[in-house]
């Protein structure tokens, strides 16, 4: 199984990713609770690279690559040419500190490293791989 | 994308959001929950049944209002939401920080009680 997407790094564009996985993983008899669960980790990742490493540029692209690592695994590839946005090098913050400062962002990052088993990078092909593992 | 429409019931202002809320979206929900305290109002409660999804952008802004309306003694109740947004609430304990009920109803009341 494996199923490919590309985009270009437009917010208005997640809905089209959201839907893109959520396709994939109906397809895979993935049950539905954890269907959203994936479907808000990707939408958070990819959100996050738009906006940081290519400032909303409708221009860039990203691609997403859904393959089954073995029965029990799903990986998720988010695959772009643009810096690295390592979320592993953010500590999860604390809900308290984020409601004190009235930050509207933070959250995301919680919720990827609550919902996926593993997020790692890696080079391929001259382009950024940000991999994402979910035992299903 | 998401729909934001607004009516006064009984003295609080109802918020009906209907859609998606995203990182593309989110600011919509957070002008109309800021022109809703402009105004005055005291109680706001989110009607969230034709709420389809919320990502953490949507999260965010409810969360970024917890301090001001304790501070101003503004009473926020979300109600009416669907199991999958329910659970997104859950994972990130926000299901804990805010006031969340099942009916308009109930959260009327509770809005109500709040503001004794």
């Amino acid at each position: 199984m494996s199923y490919q997407f590309n985009t270009g790094c437009s917010l208005h564009n997640l809905k089209g990713i959201r839907d893109f996985v959520r396709k994939a993983l109906d397809q895979e008899g993935i049950n539905e609770i954890t269907t959203g669960e994936i479907v808000l980790a990707l939408d958070e990742m990819c959100s996050n690279l738009m906006i940081h490493a290519h400032h909303c540029n409708p221009d860039d692209s990203l691609g997403i690559r859904i393959t089954r690592g073995d029965r029990q695994h799903i990986i998720f590839e988010i695959i772009d040419k643009g810096n690295v946005f390592d979320i592993n090098q953010f500590q999860t913050p604390d809900l308290d500190n984020l409601i004190h400062q009235k930050r509207k962002g933070g959250l995301g990052i919680r919720l990827v490293k609550s919902i996926m088993d593993e997020v790692e990078y890696l080079n391929r092909d001259g382009s950024t791989v940000c991999r994402l593992t979910k035992k299903v | 994308m998401v729909h934001i429409r607004r009516l006064q019931e009984e003295g609080a202002d109802i918020i009906h959001v209907i859609g998606e809320i995203d990182a593309s979206s989110s600011i919509e929900l957070d002008l109309t929950i800021a022109k809703s305290v402009g105004e005055g109002h005291r109680k706001i409660l989110i009607d969230c049944h034709a709420l389809e999804y919320i990502s953490s952008a949507g999260l965010g802004v409810f969360m970024s209002y917890i301090d001001e309306f304790k501070e101003k003694k503004i009473q926020m109740v979300l109600f009416g939401m669907q199991e999958r947004v329910a659970n997104t609430f859950s994972i990130l304990g926000l299901a804990d920080l805010l006031n969340i009920r099942q009916t308009k109803g109930e959260a009327k009341q509770l809005a109500d009680e709040l503001s004794v």
